[in-house]
């Protein structure tokens, strides 16, 4: 048996998976050291050993957003035992979760049954530490799994066996004031190059109003990844290329430069308040997740009905493979120390793929393919967006580069202390390029992962 | 004069079978909890920075595994640095404050002086350094328009990690310098009047009788400061780490040594190398606190 992290690149050549045999059968035996030692029942499921299943109740912890999706699930499941707790769902990389894992690993219990987390890399080390349980495996059914869209499960899926559930994808399009664009008499921009000109023009005839911020974590998310820059691509269970130089880096991080310079692009995170009191009412154009439209423009800058518009995002005009990156879309875990499986299986199971939840009320664009449309003309029916939105995020999902990948290390927490200071400073990204490709090394070596150019 | 036979049972035959016993008792509360909530921790900590994952005895593997991560050294800069810039401003103006507190003519000035240095140490930590994160972010400071001034824009140009070890110290000045500056002002209190007097008499003006005559007696207090501020100062970490989720990263989540440790033993499931960290703090604050209290005669009687 070996253990393979699902990422592009992985398993494209015969020799670098032989490379990675030894370290990945290491990885297995802890792996199956660390499952046996949690479970101790019999009768194994496809490799898999549950606890003795003695039922009750089922503890599923959610962030708030998630919240109304567990209440929903108790109200119509009245006779499901059920303890919500709320947590902070590991946002912002807090690794809450991982460090409540490795507690209750320690003390032998207290593993929650169900775990929403906003993180996508989760499987790196909740597999190794035992404490995901394989959901392929007969716990869900082929069918069901089937639904979920192309490659969302890439993450959670380890040696072919998938250990959670995506919640919602996140990919990047370019959302824009439609009204201003309009009576500006600008065209939205198709082209990175037209995006760049659109934004040099705003700088001479509307100082002051932005295309577009790289002051965010987010920044090589939205831009880099979308530029198809390899800086993150996760080649093995413990092995990461790292390659910040490229042209295509450079290209994307010189557009940045550019904009920063004549100001159209901010360099303050759109979470932060100097951005929400100063620039919030001067944003044209914004490249960002699916998600910005409802968490960012309609809840915390209020802007209002009828502005915000989304168009796909720009590509590079000599790019025939159109590319967007990801920001975000949550996983949902079970717990292979679940000692009612079957109610959590369930409860897991209706999270991700029921229309009452994923698609009448869940912020995110769903990862089940089959409630998509239901999420969709949701939002149309919101009167919230100028125009239908729902063409150029069904596009987008199917466009993520799939050459950057979910390593156990983060990328944002990287960028935010190695780039964006100098941002700050004045210091241009592409000059800092390859202190950011050092950092990505140091921190990925740091967490085991072997690095190669 | 005659003394009466003292009767049988009387306190002092009881003091004379167990002489003390009250407060035997109160020691005896304070040394159990001091055993199970700092002795046995520090002993699981030191098991823990000499054992592998496996419990069994690694050396001084841990120590070295630490010692060669990218982080470690950029840490230990960061907390000297700080430790420097703190150590220095505590006991120039704790000890300036109080000096000149203690001159305050009108008692009710210095009590209501004294009261508000005390007021920042009543706030919690983290609650002090959540405060500080409102003064120094622009767009909400109330002192804004300083910020401004001093050419800060943005709350990100204010943390920039060339700002942080001052921005430190001035979170920790504030939180707990207040209670020191009491503390210094007691200890002034009790030097004889007439000694200051004879002082005055022969001559000295305010600033020569605070150099040569109340310094010189302030010497253990300053140095029992220094030593508790050290050994706090090398365990930075909860303004790092607060700062660090309120700049969405900017500051690092690795400053000190402290975060790195948390880093070890959360982020990278290694408690044996988060506990040699750990037991690293521990062995440079005793040693310090060892050189301070042999160097200063701190146990010497007066």
């Amino acid at each position: 048996m070996t253990v393979r992290v699902r990422a592009t690149g992985a398993g494209r050549s015969s020799g670098r998976r032989g490379r990675y045999a030894g370290l990945a059968a290491g990885v297995a035996a802890v792996l199956a050291a660390v499952t046996a030692c949690g479970n101790g029942g019999s009768g194994a499921q496809g490799g898999f050993e549950p606890v003795p299943q003695t039922g009750g109740k089922i503890t599923v912890w959610v962030d708030s957003t998630r919240l109304p999706a567990a209440q929903l699930y108790q109200q119509q499941h009245p006779a499901v035992q059920l303890e919500i707790v709320t947590y902070d769902g590991d946002a912002n990389g807090s690794n809450y979760l991982q460090t409540k894992v490795s507690l209750f690993n320690r003390t032998r219990s207290g593993w929650p049954d169900v775990v929403f987390s906003s993180q996508n890399n989760e499987a790196t080390w909740a597999v190794p530490a035992g404490f995901t349980a394989p959901l392929d495996k007969g716990r869900i059914p082929a069918a069901t799994l089937s639904g979920w869209s192309a490659g969302a499960n890439d993450p959670c899926t380890v040696d072919g066996t998938l250990y959670c559930l995506r919640n919602d994808l996140a990919p990047t399009v370019l959302w824009y004031n439609a009204p201003l664009m309009s009576s500006w008499g600008y065209q939205v921009p198709k082209t990175w190059e037209e995006y760049q000109a659109l934004g040099q023009r705003v700088a001479t005839e509307h100082p002051g109003y932005l295309v577009g911020t790289a002051g965010d974590n987010f920044t090589p998310e939205i831009y880099l990844w979308a530029g198809k820059c390899g800086a993150n691509e996760i080649t093995g269970p413990k092995s990461v290329k790292v390659t910040t130089t490229s042209p295509a880096c450079t290209r994307m991080a010189a557009l940045l430069d550019t904009l920063v310079r004549n100001r159209t692009m901010a360099t303050s995170s759109v979470f932060s308040s100097d951005f929400a009191k100063n620039a919030a009412d001067k944003i044209l154009l914004l490249p960002g997740p699916s998600w910005f439209g409802g968490s960012v423009f309609q809840e915390s800058f209020k802007t209002p009905a009828g502005q915000i518009a989304a168009a796909p995002l720009p590509q590079w005009a000599a790019d025939p493979a159109p590319s967007v990156g990801n920001v975000g879309g949550g996983t949902w875990l079970l717990s292979a120390h679940s000692a009612n499986l079957k109610d959590a299986t369930d409860f897991l199971t209706w999270v991700t793929t029921s229309d009452e939840y994923q698609g009448e009320v869940s912020p995110g664009y769903p990862a089940y393919a089959p409630v998509v449309k239901t999420w969709l003309a949701k939002q149309s029916s919101s009167k919230y967006y100028a125009g239908d939105i729902a063409g150029p995020l069904r596009g987008a999902a199917s466009q993520v580069w799939p050459g950057w990948g979910y390593g156990q290390f983060s990328q944002e927490a990287i960028w935010a202390a190695t780039v964006t200071p100098g941002l700050t400073a004045g210091r241009t990204i592409v000059s800092m390029l390859p202190d950011w490709q050092a950092a990505i090394t140091d921190h990925a070596r740091s967490t085991g992962y072997e690095v190669g150019p | 004069m005659t003394t009466a036979p003292r009767p049988a049972g009387t306190p002092s035959r009881r003091r004379g079978f167990w002489p003390g016993r009250a407060g035997h008792l109160f020691v005896a509360a304070y040394v159990v909890l001091l055993i199970a909530f700092g002795v046995i921790p520090t002993g699981y900590a030191v098991y823990f920075a000499f054992t592998d994952a496996g419990d069994t005895f690694a050396g001084f593997s841990n120590f070295a595994e630490a010692a060669t991560d990218f982080r470690y050294y950029g840490a230990v800069g960061h907390v000297a640095l700080y430790l420097v810039c703190w150590l220095v401003s505590l006991v120039v103006f704790v000890v300036g404050l109080a000096l000149l507190l203690h001159r305050l003519t009108w008692s009710g000035a210095g009590k209501a002086v004294r009261f508000l240095y005390y007021i920042p140490g009543a706030l919690a930590g983290a609650a002090s350094v959540l405060v500080w994160l409102f003064m120094l972010d622009p767009s909400v400071s109330p002192v804004s328009a300083l910020l401004r001034v001093a050419g800060f824009g943005t709350f990100g140009q204010v943390v920039a990690p060339g700002h942080l070890p001052v921005l430190f110290t001035i979170i920790a000045f504030w939180t707990g310098a207040g209670g020191w500056i009491v503390v210094v002002y007691g200890a002034l209190n009790n030097i004889s009047p007439e000694l200051l007097e004879a002082a005055r008499i022969d001559g000295a003006g305010a600033w020569q009788t605070a150099w040569r005559i109340q310094i010189p007696l302030l010497r253990k207090w300053i140095v029992y400061m220094v030593i508790l501020a050290f050994a706090g100062g090398t365990q930075l970490f909860v303004e790092p780490q607060l700062l660090s989720q309120a700049s969405v990263g900017v500051a690092g989540r690795d400053y000190s040594l402290n975060q790195l440790s948390y880093d070890f033993a959360f982020q990278n499931d290694n408690v044996n190398t988060a506990a040699a960290i750990s037991v690293e703090l521990l062995v440079v604050g005793l040693v310090v606190a060892g050189v301070f209290v042999a160097r200063s005669g701190f146990f010497d009687a007066d």
